[in-house]
């Protein structure tokens, strides 16, 4: 049998760089999501379209990641999508008149929150609603309302 | 050994028995750590050179052809994204089970057979020790207890190797590459190559322990046991990886 003392550090030497591996993996490679451990409140808002919108997609303002999507739902009284967002604690002076707006980030990209922030002095506390919203914009309609308009131009052109 | 579809039934009917055996004999191997510790040594540490080599190539031909595809598309910045998520996911588990097949699973298979070979396995059963619980569990739990960190290792690496071609020979911005990483990798990823790895371990090192027990006592046997070891092994990894990325996904 081999020499009881280099297979123990052999093993040893793998097994620790394994877990460093793994750490790596866990810490270096990934964000920090806002986890169920860390402190949070929830605020509804209602959109017409949510377009791609997934759970999970970051809440931003002016860029900077608040928090995120926790559930997207469609609700049958409003015929409208409602959608739950999940806001970090130390963000707890979001004014309650602020706007939410679907934007895609980049020409191909995920598609995020952006919230505006409103005037008021008053701030969005758990279970609150934001009632301005925006929807997402969705390419096909951008494309077909540009070339009907475009067709229109042309019919009145014709007529003249 | 019979063939056609009874044979076939047979054989699924041996592997389940074997199987649930290994895994009730589980418990009672962990009492003796030594035995298991050691395994892990022979398919954990002495695979680890093939692992690290595999994985800094792959890394670097997923650098150097995500960067060729992504320049494309104008959005080489996304490499590291590609090139972890690939990996961890996909890449990391999955190559690295089809080593272990190669490099651990066939020496696992011909130990065992040529111990079946040369009666070492009956000798034991004479003294009243059941081969099982003494040979053939402690180098499953090696093979299992392996795997996960081999994948790890296998996709650790394989990003530096991604790093070292995109950003170091093609010029991608090293802060993009990783904070596009950062970005878009989620814990939930890193965790679905743990699971699909885990699951590879166990396959794998059952196949190479049940082919190497149930081996024909034969030289012949031996030899047979061992191709069968890697063909059923790497053909279950292929086929699980499939299924796995379809639930998981």
């Amino acid at each position: 049998m081999r020499s009881n003392k280099a297979m123990e550090i052999g093993t040893g030497l793998f097994v620790l760089l394994g877990f460093a591996a793994l750490f790596f993996l866990v810490t270096q490679i990934t964000s920090r999501e806002v986890g169920f451990g860390e402190r949070s409140y929830r605020i509804g808002a209602a959109f017409e379209q949510v377009g791609g919108l997934k759970p999970g997609a970051p809440v931003s303002m002016s860029g900077v990641t608040v928090g995120r999507v926790e559930s997207i739902g469609y609700d049958f009284d409003a015929y409208q999508a409602e959608v739950v967002l999940r806001i970090e604690s130390r963000y707890d002076r979001i004014p309650d008149d602020s706007d939410a707006a679907i934007y895609t980030a980049g020409l191909l990209g995920g598609q995020y929150v952006g919230i505006g922030p409103g005037g008021s002095e008053t701030f969005l506390q758990d279970g609150d609603r934001i009632e301005f919203t925006q929807s997402a914009i969705v390419l096909e309609n951008l494309i077909s309302k540009f070339l009907f308009s475009k067709a229109e131009e042309a019919g009145t052109e014709e007529m003249e | 050994m019979s063939t056609g579809p009874v044979g076939l039934v047979r054989e699924v009917g041996g592997y389940a028995l074997f199987f649930g055996r290994l895994v009730v004999e589980v418990p009672r191997a962990l009492l003796r750590p030594g035995l298991v510790i050691q395994q892990v040594y022979n398919a954990g540490a002495l695979s680890l050179v093939i692992i690290m080599l595999s994985g800094l190539f792959v890394g670097m031909v997923l650098g150097l052809q995500g960067f060729d595809l992504l320049q494309r598309f104008g959005s080489e910045e996304s490499l590291g994204t590609a090139a972890a998520l690939g990996l961890v996911k996909e890449l990391g588990p999955v190559v690295t089970a089809l080593l272990f097949a190669g490099r651990a699973g066939t020496a696992l298979a011909s130990e065992i057979g040529l111990m079946r070979a040369t009666d070492q396995l009956a000798a034991m059963e004479m003294m009243a020790v059941d081969p099982v619980r003494r040979v053939v569990v402690p180098r499953f739990l090696g093979g299992v207890i392996s795997m996960p960190l081999l994948a790890a290792i296998f996709s650790m690496i394989g990003i530096f190797g991604a790093q070292l071609v995109g950003v170091q020979m093609m010029g991608v911005d090293p802060g993009q590459f990783w904070s596009q990483m950062r970005g878009a990798v989620e814990q939930a990823d890193v965790m679905e190559g743990v699971i699909k790895s885990v699951v590879f371990g166990l396959s794998c090192s059952a196949i190479a322990v049940y082919e190497g027990f149930h081996a024909a006592p034969t030289a012949e046997g031996v030899g047979r046991a061992t191709t069968r070891t890697v063909v059923l092994s790497s053909v279950m990894v292929l086929l699980l990886d499939y299924m796995l990325t379809a639930v998981m996904l």
